[in-house]
């Protein structure tokens, strides 16, 4: 045993143990956070983990070009893996293990691909470090020393590996330096150095690679690249669902509600946050982020990884944790601000690559704030007040709630004999402009010949808001009462005018035992179009439609084409696309919500995005939801838009469009 | 000390209708609010507790039903509630109401000094704002009424600073304790009670005083305590409104424009 193994025989160990010891300090902090059971459907997980992370098929994202850097990375790292657990064994047992011990046309092979890969890897090195420094999109943290150490390390653990074989293949100690062009090209500048300052070399190249290396390893854990050792599990992990809901809660004395402290956010939330790459694709879909507010998606799962490395040991010991989740002021700490402007829109969750859930974290804070704290934007009060008394988020009288009715011939919901019940919500039958549309689907109802029925004013509001803002215990009570009386009446297929009704009733319900049929109109007037119960007459004259997809019903319940197809049959002609579209699309600002807070900080969002419609010169928007309808329409007024263009309910345009 | 808060449970009365033939109210089906002045008045009172560290009692007069109101008041974190309940205080008007609540402040003040009462200026079923001063006539307590704000609190000299806000003025006013102080809705905005809170309340009990314990002469209470008695409640006939304009009218100039037009033709103000 040379003295060179010996040395690297400590070093390595030493460099071990801290990477063991610091994944153990780190990972040990998950198990604080609240069961998750996330270990169901194993195959499928697999199938997801191979297409996510080994695929990396979000990262290659169309929007996202340089996301084929990472993919180069990301295989490169893979392949010399290889190569470098070779270095580090080699390193230890010179005599057991080397390439150069396997067959030879094996080894030729493997020099080869290390060769090839690793001038890839430096290219790609290059490639990102002139990104961050020469063309740094906005929505990333471009110039942080976090990236540039990472990126130097790797770019030298690529120039030692280089320096070292081309030192030998001078040296012509490499049998394979014919597979290798790149250390031969090396070799070849290094030819004219004497024998004995290139075995020094060699020696000190070699060592250069090991540092790099174990430098590396043990660097990973306390940056943004510990996203290499949590991104593959995250994937595992992934909700297998879409994160159209958020957990319920068990109300009984003793508990704790919300995630006012970090440990009480679920396990998976917290191995969420060691997952971040910093990519900021979730901060540049956010329409709150992109319309001034204070809230970046990206910082609020960071701030949740420095809260739990913060308190995690103190949690541990059974300590207070001494940085306050919520309340902001400092790296680590959430401001409120941040967490009431999201509207819920899931476009954060939609462009992450690895799958991070950044709402229901949001939603958890709320319900500290809410049921914990009792501290809220003042304009809540009243809305949660009228949500409790009076079902509805204005506070108008119940009985009010069945005045559209006298409008179109709509019959009353009878046990054992009417098939749907159309639930309208609250803005469709309580709001003048969105009763309209619920107008406008009773009529067609009625000419396809549908077995239909309302609760007229005995209908109760859904709770959607409620449940956004985090008030789980007034959404608990309201999903209950609903569930039952559905039950009692012997509802079983339930039509919703309003998307944010239809989540509600299709995704958050089931948690609470409620099993129903539930279609969005659009969805229930494809089919009757399809069975042949109802025919359009292609020739309503809308001009130029631009359509606008609804969150809740599009990127949350993946809703895309039956509004399209609709409005080709009423219109003739395919509706126009804005650039941000189906599962990309742009909040109209109204959800999580947001529908009933003043928006002060920053642009509005609903007016970007009528801007973007705009970009189309359109006459006619086309949406699929109440908040929609009244956020287009007041953000047309708003932007002072030609009179022309008009908001238009799908309904309303299938409506005109009947023979 | 202790600052006793009176409330109120009312039906909620932008749904309640007058039943057209008896001229009563038709109270079936509508549910019960707390009265939304009482509801500042407890706040107000919390906001002192909080603040001076005083204990704070909500008392109500009403049927066993009312302990819901008061289960709600301990979930915003009232120390103590007393419902006043007994068939004989029924049917009471001002008079008999504040007789009983005062009988009941005195007996609480038996227990611990009693240094303000807190009560809403008016209820929206009544609209009398005649309790809150009848309290404080009853039992001899200084009365600050139409107050809208609580400027100063001296414990150590017993002495209350607040402003009251009238039509064209506001009158700051000292005064000693113990007082009776009703307030108007923008002194505070009040609290949200949380789950914590709220669940502790569910399982509450509610003390009862009926007149067994309050020992109260039949004449003094209920319909037979009463000076006044309801002859009949009806609504005014009223022409039918009417919505200028109504959806067609985009522009709000124009619907500001047919309005001023329809308020000078209607002789209700002038543009000179």
């Amino acid at each position: 045993m040379t003295l060179r193994v010996t040395m690297f025989a400590i070093v390595f160990a030493v460099a071990i143990i801290f990477f063991l010891w610091s994944c153990w300090q780190r990972f040990s902090l998950v198990t604080l956070g609240r069961a998750d059971n996330r270990f169901d459907r194993i195959g499928l997980r697999f199938v997801n983990m191979l297409l996510y992370a080994f695929g990396q098929k979000r990262v290659v994202s169309g929007k996202y070009p340089f996301g084929w850097n990472h993919f180069i990375f990301f295989w490169c790292f893979l392949i010399l893996l290889i190569s470098n657990t070779e270095f580090l064994l080699h390193g230890l047992f010179p005599e057991v293990i080397a390439l150069s011990y396997l067959p030879q046309g094996l080894y030729y092979a493997l020099a080869l691909i290390f060769d090839i890969v690793s001038i890839v890897a430096l290219v790609a090195v290059i490639v990102a470090i002139s990104r961050r420094l020469w063309f740094a999109p906005k929505y990333i943290d471009a110039k942080t020393v976090d990236a540039f150490v990472i990126l130097g390390l790797v770019g030298i653990l690529m120039l030692a590996f280089f320096s070292l074989h081309g030192s030998d293949i001078a040296l012509g100690n490499e049998q394979a330096a014919a597979y290798m062009p790149v250390s031969s090209f090396v070799g070849m500048l290094f030819s004219g150095i004497m024998p004995a300052t290139l075995e020094t070399m060699k020696l000190v190249f070699w060592w250069i690679h090991a540092f790099a290396l174990l430098g590396f390893l043990c660097y990973l854990p306390y940056s943004k690249h510990m996203h290499i050792l949590t991104s593959i599990p995250n994937c595992f992990f992934k909700s297998i669902d879409k994160v159209n809901t958020q957990t319920p809660e068990v109300f009984q004395k003793e508990n704790v509600y919300g995630a006012g402290r970090v440990d009480r956010m679920r396990w998976k939330d917290l191995f969420d946050s060691y997952s971040c790459t910093e990519c900021g694709r979730c901060t540049d879909n956010c329409p709150a982020a992109s319309t001034g507010k204070d809230l970046k998606p990206r910082l609020v799962i960071h701030d949740i990884k420095v809260n739990l490395l913060h308190n995690g040991g103190l949690i541990r010991k059974g300590k207070e944790p001494q940085l306050p989740l919520i309340g902001g002021g400092r790296e680590g700490s959430v401001k409120e601000d941040t967490i009431w402007a999201c509207t819920t829109c899931g476009a954060c969750m939609e462009v992450c690559p690895v799958f991070i859930e950044h709402v229901p974290k949001l939603v958890y804070m709320r319900r500290d704030l809410v049921e914990m704290q009792a501290k809220f934007p003042d304009e809540l009060l009243s809305l949660f007040e009228n949500l409790e008394n009076r079902s509805n988020p204005w506070g108008i009288i119940p009985a009010e709630r069945g005045r559209w009715v006298a409008e179109v011939q709509a019959p009353a919901f009878e046990k054992g004999k009417t098939e749907y019940l159309f639930y309208t919500g609250c803005a469709g039958s309580l709001d003048t402009r969105n009763k309209r549309n619920t107008a406008a689907i009773a009529r067609i109802l009625n000419a396809a010949g549908v077995s239909w029925g309302t609760f007229g004013k005995d209908e109760k509001c859904c709770g959607d808001s409620a449940r956004r803002l985090g008030n789980e215990y007034v959404f608990d009570r309201m999903a209950r009462e609903n569930i039952k009386v559905f039950n009692d009446a012997g509802v079983k297929k339930i039509i919703v005018e309003c998307p944010h009704c239809y989540n509600t009733l299709k995704n958050d319900y089931k948690q609470f035992g409620g099993d129903f049929e539930v279609i969005h109109h659009a969805e229930l007037i494809s089919q009757l179009i399809e069975s042949g119960r109802l025919k359009l007459e292609g020739k309503v004259d809308a001009g130029r439609l631009v359509f606008h997809d609804s969150c809740y019903l599009g990127r949350y319940n993946g809703v895309f084409d039956q509004p399209r197809k609709l409005i080709e049959m009423a219109t003739g002609k395919a509706p126009l696309e804005m650039k941000k579209n189906r599962e990309l699309s742009f909040c109209c600002g109204a959800g999580g919500g947001r529908m009933w807070m003043e928006e002060t900080e920053g642009t509005r969002i609903n007016m970007a995005r009528v801007n973007q419609a705009m970009e189309s010169d359109p006459d006619t928007i086309c949406v699929c939801c109440p908040y929609c309808v009244t956020m287009m329409e007041d953000g047309l007024t708003d932007i002072k838009a030609p009179e022309k263009v008009k908001v238009i309910e799908l309904s309303e345009l299938v409506e005109k469009a009947l023979k | 000390m202790q600052i006793v808060t009176c409330i109120k449970q009312v039906p909620d009365t932008t749904q309640v209708k007058i039943d057209p033939v008896k001229g009563t109210l038709i109270r079936e089906g509508v549910p019960s609010i707390i009265n939304p002045f009482d509801a500042h008045a407890l706040e107000e009172g919390l906001r002192l507790k909080d603040r001076y560290g005083f204990k704070v009692t909500a008392i109500s007069m009403g049927p066993p039903s009312a302990e819901v109101t008061l289960r709600n008041a301990v979930a915003v974190g009232v120390d103590n509630v007393i419902l006043l309940s007994d068939r004989a205080f029924g049917g009471a008007d001002t008079l008999a109401t504040s007789m009983v609540l005062a009988t009941a402040i005195r007996k609480l003040n038996e227990e611990e000094e009693v240094a303000l009462v807190l009560c809403g200026k008016q209820t929206i079923d009544g609209d009398t704002a005649q309790v809150g001063p009848g309290i404080a006539t009853r039992l001899g307590f200084q009365q600050l009424t139409s107050v809208d704000r609580i400027e100063e609190l001296d414990l150590k000299n017993k002495r209350i600073t607040v402003r009251c806000k009238f039509e064209e003025r506001y009158e700051i006013l000292n005064s000693c304790f113990p007082a009776m102080i009703a307030v108007l809705r923008e002194i505070n905005r009040p609290r949200y009670p949380t789950v914590p809170m709220r669940l502790m309340a569910q399982d509450y009990k509610v003390t009862v005083w009926d007149n067994k314990i309050m020992q109260m002469n039949e004449n003094e209470i209920g319909l037979k305590g009463s000076a006044t008695a309801v002859r009949r409640i009806f609504s005014p006939d009223r022409a039918k409104g009417q919505i200028l304009g109504g959806d067609e009218v985009q522009d709000p100039e124009d619907a500001a424009r047919m309005l001023i037009n329809k308020l000078v033709s209607k002789n209700l103000i002038s543009l000179q």
